[in-house]
């Protein structure tokens, strides 16, 4: 037998490969970090006296709200739809999760054009008691926390309704066999068993919240995101703008290290259906009804008619020969990333499954830690090692005599590989929990039956994950059209999309103007939700 | 005094029965056995005993009071019934201990630890109680739900199925066991499965249980040996049945010879009826002038079980010791041995 002369170890390649991915988030987080490690005196004398503070307090706040906002919100949902039964508990236990579909800038230029002292509820309740002081107002610290809650507590929804379906009822009844009253049950067995769960759900929505720009941009709130914004754009000060990167990277940090403990601690889910639902009597029957209700009311359906309503009364005027331009380069950006980061995620995958050593798996969990790093930090670490790049082949340039000031700078590449860094872990996770449903022995099976490990990938392994390649491409997509600070902060110049016109218009506080571009992104938006709903739907019956 | 009486109890819905007309009772101290096909009731039989389901007629007492009727039903948690599900449902985030001390509520700290030791050592398991459910295997974690059931000595055990996510042998060595740990602690017991080794090994009195309707309520002995419907006996024990002829009033005759017993069959002289033939009634004897050819045999170890076909092409089965170890084709005598003469008139189709 002749032996087979290997030129490289393939085998021994696997960290390489997954480093090179992983360099994609790596890059960025080292750039913004060495920024902190080289603090620079003035800036960091202006940002302590000015900035800091403020935005210190305000991210405080935003973590303690909307972090208990949405666990009083979501945590009561989840089990009324997961194991009791009221009428419209069908409907709910899907239509709940729609807000998903509405980005939370667009939640919150909505409310606050519905709730301020103009919009239409107030103008009503001052034509009914002739006055609406004793309306509080949205423009508030508590107007952010109630916007953010509403659009994020559909993690916390999903992942503990999850949790209560597979074991909730089951834990009672155990509970109940051993003399505890239900309600005792739900508080000593169901609600801490599904911990990890709720916990993990609560660490993403503060993880959005952490990311979010578009709407602490229109309550014209200081976070960490919109002071990174400012230090760019109104101060050009690019050294200030990493120093405050860096210290957000320090907070989400913190989040993700939490949010890999707590998926570690998921996993003793057993799927245990208990026949029998908790059938509400009375009064609470009708109080879940109307507790679902109005949720989905605030979450979605009201601004959802409202915007429904704007585009209509400003379609005529506001529809022009830009839209198209606005929606092409929207989908443009969102395709060419979706396939970028769907490419790179498969890549990912098939690395993780071919080199089972700790290292391996080590980097392909670094690579997709872009989920948890803001946009508005991705932007700063990608744009300073290209613009250094770029500064490199200028010089380059000009002793071959090409005399320019931009090359990579200006183009969407910047854009592009911060975009691919973001939504990376996207992409990944459908396709792997794909890949993860061929078995070793499927392989097996087909060598023995003649084919090359080449034909195994093209006549088993892709066909295999072709659906999860599809759900990571459509969810990268609409992500993409949803994203706001990253497109913002570094498109091209004069190359405007969706998101871009609507952080236009509602920085000027036209709600209506911004309602027909918003209105877009989230029937876009409605695209992976209804996959979400149906999967977790066929997953549970 | 009966530890549990069902009196003509139907469950289910108005569009879905599940389960109607059943009445049985467990004495003190005994163990009771549901068994039956997958979707037969019987677990919603269970679940309506520890108070999860609603009854749409009858009733149900515990101890000689009743606690459901088609009104009125006593909480769960106020019935004093331990519940070993077929899950386990352990709680993750608590320690063995923990799992066992969580129906000892108002118990000191001084009795509950002296209570989860106890009872951790009734089952095997002394060192394990610091440990989490998911860090024991299959039987041990069933180990530890039968220890939590137990522990606030419940006045009836209800199994739902609780040895059918092990392997056989763990099956067959903890049946044993949860039989000699209810019978040591006197607690009375009821279990619901469908196989019926299982069913043999613990109960004292086994419900075959079809359609929601229970077919036979008795002891082991007699299902196996005196079934009294033919869906109990054909699915409990092996056996086939052979046509006969009713003749004299108490007696058949059939292909084998004639067989005559103490109860007269419900069948007038001349009519004709099926009787079952089960494999150790039929004794291998190279001295009998009856013969039959050898169709198929399984060896089982200490036995073959031979499929034998008879003269007449009917087929019966024959338990015989491993050391006559015939050929597949061979002509092999045998001889008709019935202590129990089990007959049913002949289904009309």
């Amino acid at each position: 037998m002749r032996r087979q002369v290997t030129i490289w170890n393939w085998r021994g390649w696997g960290p390489v490969r997954a480093l090179a991915i992983a360099a994609l988030t790596l890059i960025p987080l080292l750039v913004v970090l060495a920024s902190f490690l080289e603090p620079q005196p003035e800036a960091w004398s202006h940002l302590a006296v000015y900035v800091l503070p403020g935005v210190l307090w305000n991210t405080g706040i935003l973590i303690v709200g909307v972090g208990l906002g949405v666990l009083l919100v979501g945590v009561p949902l989840a089990w009324l739809t997961a194991v009791c039964d009221f009428p419209g508990r069908q409907f709910f236990s899907w239509s709940l999760m729609l807000p998903l579909a509405m980005p939370a800038y667009v939640l919150a230029f909505v409310q606050v054009g519905l709730l301020d002292f103009t919009g239409p509820v107030q103008s009503t309740l001052r034509e009914w008691f002739g006055s609406s002081q004793w309306f509080p107002p949205i423009r508030s610290t508590g107007g952010v926390v109630l916007v953010l809650t509403l659009a994020f507590y559909p993690y916390v929804y999903l992942l503990a309704r999850n949790a209560f379906i597979t074991q909730g009822l089951r834990a009672v009844e155990a509970a109940q066999a051993l003399g505890y009253t239900r309600a005792q049950a739900f508080w000593k067995v169901a609600l801490p068993m599904a911990r990890p769960w709720i916990a993990g759900g609560m660490t993403l929505a503060l993880m959005e919240t952490l990311a979010d720009f578009g709407s602490v941009s229109i309550f014209s709130f200081d976070t960490f995101t919109t002071a990174i914004y400012k230090a760019w754009f109104s101060l050009f000060n690019l050294p200030v703008a990493s120093q405050l990167a860096s210290l957000l990277v320090l907070f989400v940090l913190v989040l993700a290290a939490v949010d890999q403990r707590l998926r570690q601690n998921r996993r003793y889910a057993a799927k245990n259906f208990s026949p029998v639902r908790i059938r509400l009597q009375g009064g609470a029957r009708w109080g879940a009804s109307v507790y679902c209700g109005v949720v989905l009311a605030m979450a979605f359906v009201v601004p959802f008619i409202q915007l429904v309503v704007w585009a209509h009364t400003v379609w005529q005027e506001d529809f022009d020969g830009r839209y198209p331009v606005f929606l092409l380069h929207s989908m443009w950006l969102a395709g060419l990333a979706a396939t970028t980061v769907t490419v790179l995620g498969l890549l990912l995958s098939a690395i993780r499954q071919h080199h089972r050593d700790a290292l391996t798996q080590w980097f392909v969990r670094l690579a997709t830690l872009g989920y948890a790093i803001p946009g508005t930090v991705l932007a700063v670490g990608v744009f300073i090692p290209v613009a250094w790049l770029d500064n490199q082949l200028i010089t380059v340039a000009g002793w071959l005599g090409w005399d320019t000031s931009q090359i990579l700078k200006g183009s969407m590449l910047v854009m592009l590989l911060a975009l691919s860094a973001r939504f990376l872990a996207v992409a990944y996770q459908p396709i792997d929990a794909a890949m993860q449903r061929i078995t070793r022995n499927q392989g097996n099976a087909a060598r023995s039956l003649g084919l090359s490990p080449r034909q195994v990938l093209f006549r088993l392994q892709l066909p295999m994950v072709r659906g999860g390649l599809l759900t990571a491409a459509l969810i990268v997509f609409v992500d993409v059209m949803k994203e706001m600070p990253i497109t913002l902060m570094t498109r091209p110049f004069g190359w405007d999309t969706l998101a871009v016109r609507v952080f236009e218009m509602t920085s000027e506080g036209m709600w209506d103007r911004a309602a027909l571009p918003s209105l877009a992104i989230v029937l876009a938006g409605l695209l992976p939700v209804i996959l979400l709903v149906r999967k977790s739907e066929s997953g549970l019956h | 005094m009966d530890a549990l009486i069902l009196d003509s109890v139907a469950l289910g819905y108005a569009d879905h029965p599940v389960v109607s007309e059943l009445s049985f009772s467990l004495a003190s101290g005994e163990i009771g056995c549901l068994l039956g096909g997958s979707g037969c009731g019987k677990t919603t039989v269970l679940r309506a005993i520890a108070g999860f389901e609603p009854l749409r007629h009858g009733r149900i007492a515990l101890n000689g009071h009743w606690v459901a009727d088609e009104r009125w039903q006593l909480a769960p948690e106020r019935r004093q019934i331990g519940m070993v599900f077929q899950d386990y449902a352990l709680f993750p985030h608590l320690t063995v201990a923990d799992n066992v001390a969580f129906g000892l509520r108002d118990w000191s700290r001084v009795d509950k630890m002296r209570r989860v030791d106890e009872m951790l050592s009734l089952v095997g398991l002394e060192r394990a109680g610091g440990r989490y459910p998911h860090e024991l295997s299959g039987g041990q974690q069933q180990r530890v739900a039968l220890a939590r059931a137990l522990a606030p000595g419940p006045t009836l055990l209800l199994m739902d199925e609780p040895f059918s996510n092990l392997d056989v042998e763990l099956r067959e060595r903890l049946s044993i066991d949860v039989h000699n740990i209810l019978k040591v602690t006197g607690t009375t017991g009821l279990l619901v499965t469908h196989n019926q080794q299982e069913a043999f090994a613990m109960a004292d009195r086994v419900g075959v249980m079809l359609g929601g309707g229970l077919q036979q309520w008795a002891s082991p002995y007699e299902l196996y040996h005196e079934p009294a419907t033919r869906h109990v006996a054909t699915f409990v024990g092996d056996g086939v049945f052979l046509p006969a002829t009713v003749s004299g009033g108490n007696c058949i005759d059939f292909e084998l010879g004639q067989l005559c017993r103490i109860q007269p069959v419900d069948v007038v002289n001349g009519g004709e009826v099926d009787v079952l033939i089960r494999p150790d009634d039929i004794q291998h004897d190279d001295a009998s002038s009856v013969r039959a050819r050898v169709l198929e045999r399984v060896f089982r170890g200490a036995a073959f079980l031979y499929t034998l076909e008879l003269a007449s092409g009917h087929r019966v089965l024959s338990l015989v010791p491993s050391h006559h170890d015939h050929q597949i084709g061979e002509m092999i005598g045998i001889r008709l041995e019935i202590d129990h003469l089990v007959a049913f008139p002949k289904v009309v189709v």
